[in-house]
């Protein structure tokens, strides 16, 4: 099965539980938001599948292409295919973006194979130019004295260099002017395409203005409460969070 | 996460590796007058040089162990169970052909002579207490420039070896300089005639393969007038059970114009106490450089110096340490301003993983008389684990006005956060640290010469590839 499957996921950090009992299938080739409001989990699901370990998964599966990926370190994760965009990227002093990447790219090649250095650079500038970055971005260290908009497109980046399968895309557009949200949102759909499975986690349905899902999940309270087509986006726009409650109030009661 | 928690396994496998002994001058266990005069005649000293091994014995007894400021650790050393001389008998050969067998084999397993076909000037090896290859380049040694062992520049070269010996360094300077003076044997002697430029650096290797050993090789470089030169060294031990000794002596004289870089990598075993006093004299607008990497060793105690002697003479010190678990690195530097407008700049870098230690001492003195002198120094220390230890002892006494001082100092730490962001990128947690470190000494790494950098970076890694469980 080539998808990203979660089944009936509980998470918890120390006592308290925060992902109570989430479902979702992320196929290749589709682009799924998750949105929610403020403590709803959405970040907790994204740090939870790239395998963080401050959080403890107390139940549930997650499948990467069949395999189990919650057995898995999260660098054999990151191997295996599963990317992360994060919301607060680290820095890395004296690291550059070229230096860190190439070191990616390495640790995935079996022992012994040398990454071809004419090779890697010719695919770093060719992403690059899709995302509209200057070559000479390549010689900073990695998110260092960078602007929020300059650490969500060096996400996008190592997402393009990387060429993931599934990507978590974890609340890329806050923080993000017009602007800056419009080139990261060019960067992520010029990737689009059916190698690559996207969860688009955001608080805002504003980004969905350009990157238009396949589908969109409402999470609320640690699990999901609607689905739908891009139209629930819409719908959830003009009538809040708390027609979404209900929806779950009501989907409980029905159960 | 768990690096916090981590046990720490150092990967020496390199240097890790003896043979058996086959040594004809021995020199015995334990120091006394008797292994004074046991070395002298060894080696031939002229009188002069064994009285100066005397007063150096002297001296050595009469000092205290410096643990008032430096470290209790010191008190393991056991002067009387170390054997002080140890040699093969023989000449320093100039081909790898006619060096014994074993030890040919010991430095080729270090690559020593790939090296010097690739991009060296000269090379000298040392086994134990004394060379036992060296050679220059044809080419090199036809402008004049010597290199040779320390007591071949004694034999052979008497009137520039005496005027500079012990000049720079005084017997009593404290009490490992004296103990090298008593039994000093091997080290570089090195002079470069005016105007003469080295292309290419100078190695010597120094190997200790003997247990319960002292090496005490002792480097006098004198670079004349307008000439340059850069020296590097290298070292390995076997780790043995019991503790070994080094404690070096090394002069450097930079005439008037003249460039000396001195570039160290220390990769002894972690039971070696590396106690090594470094000292560079710099003339009028002369330059003397140390760049300093401390890797290996149980307790490193080293402070290259510079004393900036004539008007515009220029000190360096660029300094990479490193500690693991059961490692002390005890580094820093020395800018002694002697002479108007002279200009020193220190720059360390400590990185203390699991329990290790990095301590960076660092002295600056510039005196009241003197007019625009300036003094530069940054001291950065990265800790890895929780356990993890540094510390920092300036002292900067500039006197008078007219003298310039910068000091930056910082303490950073690799966070588990950039751990994992480096992990979800495919990374190993090993791969990311190691990458952590490198990026935190990149900056220093990329001012070495280019074979020493990619050197340096891989002893990195293999220290980092241990390093978490």
């Amino acid at each position: 099965m080539k998808e990203l499957a979660v089944e009936n996921l509980h998470v918890a950090v120390g006592d308290q539980e925060i992902v109570r009992g989430l479902g979702l299938r992320v196929p290749r080739g589709q682009v799924h938001a998750l949105m929610g409001p403020n403590g709803s989990g959405k970040s907790t699901l994204a740090k939870v599948l790239a395998g963080h370990p401050d959080y403890r998964v107390t139940a549930g599966k997650v499948w990467i292409d069949g395999e189990n990926l919650l057995e898995l370190d999260p660098d054999e994760r990151a191997r295996r295919g599963l990317f992360m965009a994060f919301q607060y990227p680290s820095e890395i002093p004296g690291v550059t973006i070229a230096n860190f990447l190439r070191a990616a790219l390495q640790s995935r090649l079996p022992e012994g194979e040398e990454l071809e250095a004419t090779d890697y650079y010719a695919k770093l500038y060719e992403k690059m130019e899709l995302l509209g970055m200057d070559r000479s971005f390549t010689s900073r260290s990695v998110n260092e004295g960078f602007s929020g908009g300059e650490k969500k497109r060096t996400e996008i980046l190592q997402l393009a260099v990387l060429e993931p399968s599934y990507a978590v895309l974890d609340e890329t557009d806050s923080g993000l002017d017009i602007d800056a949200l419009k080139t990261v949102a060019h960067g992520v759909n010029s990737l689009r395409g059916p190698d690559l499975g996207i969860l688009l986690i955001t608080h805002y349905q504003r980004l969905l203005n350009y990157i238009v899902p396949d589908y969109v999940h409402v999470m609320v309270g640690g699990r999901i409460v609607r689905s739908g087509r891009k139209e629930l986006a819409l719908e959830l726009e003009e009538r809040g969070y708390d027609w979404a409650r209900e929806g779950a109030l009501e989907s409980a009661y029905t159960r | 996460m768990k690096t916090d928690t981590s046990a720490v396994n150092i990967d020496r496998s390199k240097g890790d590796f003896f043979y058996p002994e086959a040594h004809v001058r021995d020199a015995g266990i334990g120091l006394s007058e008797r292994t004074i005069h046991y070395i002298a005649d060894v080696k031939e000293d002229p009188d002069w040089v064994r009285e100066y091994r005397l007063r150096g014995l002297k001296t050595f007894w009469e000092k205290p162990l410096p643990t008032h400021w430096a470290s209790k650790d010191l008190e393991a050393i056991d002067f009387d169970k170390i054997r002080y001389y140890l040699s093969p008998g023989t000449e320093p050969k100039r081909s790898w052909e006619e060096v014994p067998d074993d030890i040919k084999r010991t430095f080729e397993r270090l690559g020593i002579p790939e090296q010097e076909r690739k991009f060296l000037a000269g090379v000298e090896a040392q086994f134990d207490s004394e060379a036992v290859y060296s050679n220059i380049k044809k080419a090199v040694g036809e402008q004049g420039v010597i290199f040779v062992g320390s007591r071949e520049g004694l034999k052979n070269y008497p009137e520039i070896f005496r005027k500079w010996f012990g000049k720079v360094i005084p017997i009593a300077d404290n009490k490992f300089s004296a103990l090298n003076s008593a039994v000093f044997s091997g080290g570089s002697f090195i002079y470069v005639p005016p105007g003469v430029k080295v292309k290419h650096p100078l190695q010597a290797y120094f190997r200790i393969n003997a247990e319960n050993f002292g090496q005490f090789e002792r480097t006098l470089i004198i670079a004349d007038e307008g000439s340059e030169v850069t020296y590097m060294e290298g070292c390995t031990a076997p780790k043995f059970n019991t503790p070994t000794l080094h404690s070096a002596v090394v002069e450097l004289v930079a005439l008037k114009g003249a460039k000396i870089q001195y570039i160290t990598v220390q990769n002894w075993a972690s039971n070696v106490f590396n106690l090594v006093t470094k000292r560079g004299l710099a003339q009028e607008n002369a330059e003397v450089k140390w760049i300093d990497c401390n890797i290996g060793s149980r307790l490193t105690m080293k402070y290259p110096s510079v004393i900036m002697k004539g008007r515009k003479a220029r000190g360096e010190v660029l300094s990479i340490a490193l500690a693991n678990d059961g490692q002390h690195q005890d580094t820093g530097a020395k800018m002694i301003h002697a002479a108007d407008e002279t200009t020193s700049n220190i720059i360390s870098k400590s990185i203390s993983i699991g329990k290790g230690r990095a301590t960076y001492r660092g002295l600056v003195h510039v005196p009241k008389h003197l007019k625009h002198c300036k003094n530069n120094t940054e001291c950065d220390a990265l800790l890895i684990n929780a356990t993890s230890r540094t510390d920092t002892y300036p002292a900067i006494t500039v006197r008078g006005t007219g003298n310039a001082v910068q000091h930056e100092a910082s303490v950073s730490q690799v966070s588990a956060e950039q751990i994992f962001y480096m992990q979800q990128r495919g990374l190993s947690e090993a791969q990311a640290m190691s990458l952590s470190v490198n990026g935190f000494v990149n900056d220093l790494v990329r001012q070495f010469p280019m074979e020493y950098s990619v050197e340096l970076k891989r002893l990195i890694e293999l220290e980092m590839e241990g390093s978490v469980g």
